[in-house]
């Protein structure tokens, strides 16, 4: 089924066209990776996904998920790293998008909470101060507030950004649970091409405000596209 | 000691000052949570020094203060959030250029019809004695329905203030909220300026929320401790103004001052004490 489609989707800010001509077809249950150098494009590519930002030209349009209903684990900002928050006030925030304008949280909201705090193995730092958890333990609470919003899809805008080779790892074997077993649409931008290799399913690269590549991540060391990138780099 | 604050109430002016400024001050505290954590804390400073331009302008044309100033000092607050938000002037900039400008628009206003007089002076730093029963029941008709609507959107303001970017994504209407505290705090502040002046109505909103920030760890009790802070620093500088017969803005402000350090030692003291014991253990 597909759950998100680009037609010739273009973006611009101020007139000038940051992304443009982009086909392609997002289905459910796929894990897509989308990597590109900087300023090619994918933070706009993730803000017109999130329908945050509306395509200058041709459309972006996405079934069988409502707006609030897409978990989004953004960059960190500057200011969240001095915010006093408890994890479990930064995770029930989650469940804002599934609430009116008076926002007041049910015990219901509180159970999704505690649920996703345990499937991510924060419920124990649910007290504990947001600022003061190591960043592994930062992602993990921010991907459990994400998931209280998410019910069939995941944007993830570089969420190993920042951490160790292990906390980062055990971050995409979460994920890659989550896209397994819970069945979780995940879009995820990164820079770490071999991780985005591992774990995915399809990639979409793009280069100079253009799609590059996309398709399954099979195809993508072969393609014209893959070989700048995988292993064949001069530096590398 | 007892005697004298009875004394002191028992003064209408000083009943009056009592009931704004405690409610200014629990409104300015709680929206400084939010303003601070968004790096928004000179946005309060920028509006009151427009506020104070337009309480000149009010002077000069014979105006009621209270009534031209709060949508002046709204409209002010909109065009500050977006100078931060998106634009060509940096936000801090930009704050500081319609801050200064207008407290020299307001001074230019004054020298043209008065000259600075008593009024001009408690314009800047701030009197008890201004206050009229209509202004009071005004005054506490805006701080309560500010308290209201903090009280009834927390926890949208707290997923605004923590995370734009995720708010807006999972359908919260973050600019809604960003307005809605724009407002709130233009009101707080044309409440606040008169008694304790242009220049030191900022610090209200600053000082709660940075203190209780030195100790506290969750957003809840951020919130309530910097009201509480805000209360009682507020009551402090009262009295010790009516006591000592010093300016009333000024003894609340060095009352927060004094806040401030006090927690800002006690964070060391724990900090020490924690280290003490772990390398105890």
């Amino acid at each position: 089924m597909v759950i998100l489609r680009c037609r010739d989707a273009s973006f611009a800010y101020d007139g000038n066209e940051v992304l443009s001509g982009l086909n392609f077809e997002i289905n459910s249950g796929d894990y897509l990776c989308v990597v590109g150098e900087n300023g090619s494009g994918k933070s706009t590519l993730i803000k017109g996904l999130l329908r945050l930002k509306p395509p200058c030209a041709g459309e972006v349009s996405v079934s069988g998920v409502a707006a609030g209903e897409v978990g989004y684990l953004p960059q960190q900002t500057a200011a969240q790293k001095d915010f006093p928050a408890s994890a479990r006030e930064v995770v029930l925030s989650g469940r804002l998008g599934a609430r009116g304008i008076l926002a007041f949280y049910t015990k219901a909201d509180k159970s999704v909470c505690d649920e996703n705090m345990r499937r991510l193995g924060v419920y124990d730092l649910r007290g504990s101060c947001f600022r003061e958890l190591s960043g592994g333990q930062q992602r993990r609470v921010l991907l459990a507030r994400a998931l209280c919003a998410a019910k069939k899809l995941l944007i993830l805008d570089e969420p190993a950004a920042g951490l160790d080779p292990a906390a980062s790892r055990e971050l995409y074997l979460i994920i890659e649970k989550l896209n397994r077993q819970d069945k979780m649409t995940i879009i995820m931008v990164s820079h770490d091409i071999s991780g985005a290799l591992q774990y995915s399913s399809h990639i979409l690269h793009l280069n100079n405000s253009r799609l590059l590549y996309f398709g399954k991540t099979a195809g993508y060391a072969g393609s014209a596209a893959g070989a700048g990138l995988v292993g064949r780099r001069p530096d590398a | 000691m007892l005697k004298a604050l009875f004394e002191m109430l028992s003064y209408p002016f000083m009943a009056r000052a009592l009931v704004v400024g405690l409610l200014v001050s629990l409104c300015a505290s709680l929206l400084g949570v939010s303003l601070v954590l968004k790096r928004y804390s000179m946005i309060g400073d920028g509006l009151s020094h427009v506020g104070f331009g337009t309480l000149a302008a009010a002077t000069v044309f014979n105006a009621s203060p209270l009534l031209m100033a709060a949508p002046v000092v709204m409209a002010a607050a909109f065009l500050l959030l977006r100078l931060s938000e998106n634009s060509q002037v940096r936000g801090d900039a930009g704050i500081a250029l319609i801050s200064n400008g207008s407290l020299a628009v307001g001074i230019m206003l004054i020298s043209l019809t008065t000259g600075i007089n008593i009024d001009v002076y408690n314009y800047m730093f701030g009197s008890i004695l201004t206050m009229s029963a209509a202004d009071v029941a005004l005054s506490a008709v805006l701080a309560s329905a500010v308290l209201a609507v903090f009280v009834l959107f927390y926890n949208k303001i707290f997923a605004v203030t923590f995370d734009e970017s995720f708010a807006r994504a999972s359908g919260t209407n973050a600019g809604l909220y960003n307005s809605l505290l724009a407002v709130l705090t233009a009101v707080t502040i044309v409440l606040g300026m008169r008694m304790m002046g242009a220049l030191l109505i900022s610090s209200l909103i600053i000082f709660p929320a940075a203190t209780s920030m030195r100790l506290c760890k969750t957003f809840k009790s951020v919130t309530i401790c910097s009201a509480s802070v805000s209360a009682a620093c507020f009551l402090t500088g009262l009295a010790a103004s009516f006591l000592f017969a010093a300016p009333t803005g000024a003894s609340i402000v060095v009352a927060n001052i004094a806040a401030f350090f006090i927690f800002c030692a006690l964070k060391a003291g724990t900090r020490i004490a924690r280290r003490t014991k772990q390398s105890g253990a």
